[in-house]
């Protein structure tokens, strides 16, 4: 039975007050950017890039391939996406509490490997006591040489800004976080370009990069990269932090080898998640994030990798893993989902301004004992008119990645629990109430 | 508030200095109006507008796109309680109306004594301890009945008033570094290092890009 056996990002997890210096000093801490400062950026990158390191944000790019795109120019800058909101992921949320040195030090090594300019780390604004943390983190940095001019005796030097964010889930985009980034709405930007590596903040080449991505590297730069390739399968290598939430007996954070361990072991394994409640059965899980697609208790044997999922018609996404029981109303559940992306959706486009709104009224109508048989194909209809051939992954008809998202609970919902739909209609209410 | 004043001018001056283009502060600036009244007043969006080289529309169009900004008083506390999957599974809403009935205010609304303003919040990445709220951004998990009740007489009372600090989250956020290097001097050592690093690929010729 996997365990969770390499600790790389959560590795003081167990330490009592690891947001300290002393602490952080004590193990390991600021061993990766001193080594990191001994080489060539050139030879960082090319650590990073042998990690094969997918970013762990949620689309999982490159993060070695991603770097190597960046724009030639004499400004670039960096920037380091705290604004974790994808319902039901808290792993970044854990990280900036809880290890903010190590999230310095990987933002000051990529910085270093990129040759940025600045490096700014956004954090989602309710992070009240992470902003603090991450903050303390930067001044003690400067106090310790690891920021300012000539970093460790080096020639190389930095600054880096903390910038909270003030609410709002489309942030996470990483163009949407650089027009936040600039003092503006949480707008989009149009692509292409597709990347902000050739146009980005200000203006200007700009790498971002996830918070857990991030806080590998120094581990990564310490090991080498082929130590961190060795650990996963496949394309999905090394480590990587699954958040388990829903009603399991031990919802929280695990830190496994990829690949290794399927959604099976996390959520039944007594070490991991240790079951359902009260004996209860699995009804659907959740698979990476609620832009994902559900999978069936008869897909829960998939190992934990990022292709593996996506050959299954879903994602791994930000490693958010939610397993639902028999209790649960699905048609609440997608419900609740739907309503989630039309308070987020920016408003740009129609189709997901539009159809979010208009998801989230039919399924409410159902949820509410109100709906009408002809509403699932409307339901469908309405996917369609967002996605069109309701298909996965999502054609891509807005400027961004919400919008597609939207149809995944309600589309698959239906799909997989149409009786449960009809039910709320036949009998006028939700038969879990 | 009027304008900011004294302490907070200064705070307000040194966080427009962080970005090479003022408009960047606007949302931190935000943040630190919110510290002091709670919300965004009519001449804090003025005076933001004045230190990030915008105009008081274009202050108010960013804070309005933002649920963190509030455009109109609120309570002493605001207590966001979470409805979104990971916390609805736990129970969410049903302490949202723990949360309601305790606390005496609806959504959107503030209690009759001016404490609580209660808000329906989405994800607050806390998942692992759902069904959970926040006061003032700071969290609480795994809350019940009692647990709403307890919470009520520790702000009340003003117990765990440390705990959770006034409006404005960067209250307690303050940064403690030298001044930054300008971007010229930047774009100077920039401009070295990558003539050093165009000599090295050369040296080593194209093989390994």
């Amino acid at each position: 039975m996997p365990n969770e056996v390499e600790k790389i990002v959560l590795g003081r997890r167990d330490l009592p007050n690891s947001h300290e210096l002393d602490v952080y000093l004590n193990s390991g801490g600021y061993q990766g950017l001193r080594k990191a400062l001994s080489v060539n950026p050139e030879d960082v990158v090319a650590q990073v890039v042998e990690s094969n390191i997918l970013g762990r944000g949620g689309a999982g790019f490159e993060a070695g391939r991603k770097w190597s795109m960046l724009k030639k120019a004499t400004r670039r800058y960096l920037v380091v996406n705290g604004d974790e909101s994808e319902p039901a992921t808290f792993k970044d949320h854990f990280l900036i509490e809880n290890d903010p040195h190590q999230l310095v030090e990987g933002t000051i090594i990529a910085a270093y490997a990129i040759g940025a300019s600045r490096a700014f780390i956004f954090l989602r604004g309710e992070f009240a006591l992470g902003l603090e943390r991450v903050q303390s983190a930067i001044n003690a940095a400067y106090r310790i040489g690891a920021l300012g001019r000539n970093i460790f005796g080096s020639d190389f030097s930095l600054d880096v800004v903390l910038h909270p964010g003030a609410g709002a889930y489309i942030c996470g985009e990483e163009t949407a976080l650089l027009e936040s980034l600039e003092g503006k709405r949480g707008f989009p930007r149009i692509k292409p370009p597709y990347f902000p590596a050739v146009i980005g903040l200000y203006g200007e080449p700009t790498i971002v990069n996830n918070v857990e991505t991030v806080s590998n590297l120094p581990w990564i730069v310490t090991h080498g990269g082929s130590a961190f390739k060795a650990l996963g399968g496949g394309r999905s290598t090394g480590t990587r932090i699954f958040a388990l939430s829903g009603q399991v007996r031990n919802p929280g954070l695990y830190e496994l080898e990829m690949v290794k361990t399927s959604f099976r072991d996390l959520i039944f394994s007594q070490e991991l998640g240790g079951g359902l409640r009260d004996g209860r059965s699995l009804k659907a899980v959740i698979p990476g994030g609620v832009s994902a697609p559900w999978i069936a208790p008869d897909q829960i044997d998939l190992p934990l990798g990022q292709d593996e999922v996506a050959h299954a018609g879903s994602m791994l996404g930000s490693g958010s893993i939610i397993a639902m029981d028999d209790t649960t109303c699905m048609v609440r559940a997608a419900w609740r989902i739907s309503r989630f992306f039309m308070r987020e959706s920016c408003g740009q486009c129609t189709p997901c301004r539009e159809g979010s709104s208009w998801i989230e009224k039919v399924m409410a109508r159902i949820e509410g004992g109100a709906g009408r048989e002809e509403d699932l194909d409307l339901l469908m209809d309405l996917c369609d008119n967002i996605v069109p051939g309701v298909s996965w992954p999502p054609a891509q008809t807005t400027i961004c990645v919400l919008g597609p998202s939207i149809p995944s609970s309600v589309a698959v919902g239906i799909r997989m629990f149409r009786d449960e739909f009809l039910t709320h209609i036949k009998e006028g209410g939700c038969p879990f109430d | 508030m009027t304008r900011f004043e004294s302490d907070i001018l200064a705070e307000a001056l040194e966080i427009v200095k962080l970005y090479p283009e003022p408009r960047s502060a606007t949302i931190p600036l935000c943040h630190l109006a919110q510290s002091i009244d709670g919300y965004l007043a009519k001449d804090a969006i003025e005076h933001i507008a004045e230190l990030t080289e915008t105009t008081p529309a274009e202050v108010y169009g960013t804070a309005s796109f933002y649920d963190m900004i509030q455009l109109h008083p609120v309570g002493k506390y605001v207590v966001g309680v979470c409805t979104n999957i990971a916390c609805m599974l736990q129970g969410g809403y049903e302490l949202l109306e723990e949360v309601e009935s305790t606390f005496g205010a609806a959504i959107g609304e503030t209690s009759a004594d001016g404490l609580f303003t209660v808000e329906e919040v989405e994800c607050l990445a806390t998942c692992d301890r759902a069904p959970c709220l926040h006061v003032n951004y700071r969290y609480f998990g795994l809350l019940d009945s009692e647990g709403v009740r307890k919470l009520k007489e520790d702000l009340t009372t003003g117990k765990i008033e440390g705990e959770v600090p006034n409006h404005g989250v960067l209250s307690r956020v303050k940064r403690h570094a030298p001044e930054l290097i300008s971007m010229k001097e930047i774009d100077d050592l920039r401009t070295q290092e990558d003539k050093l690093k165009a000599d090295r690929a050369a040296g080593k010729g194209s093989g390994n890009a």
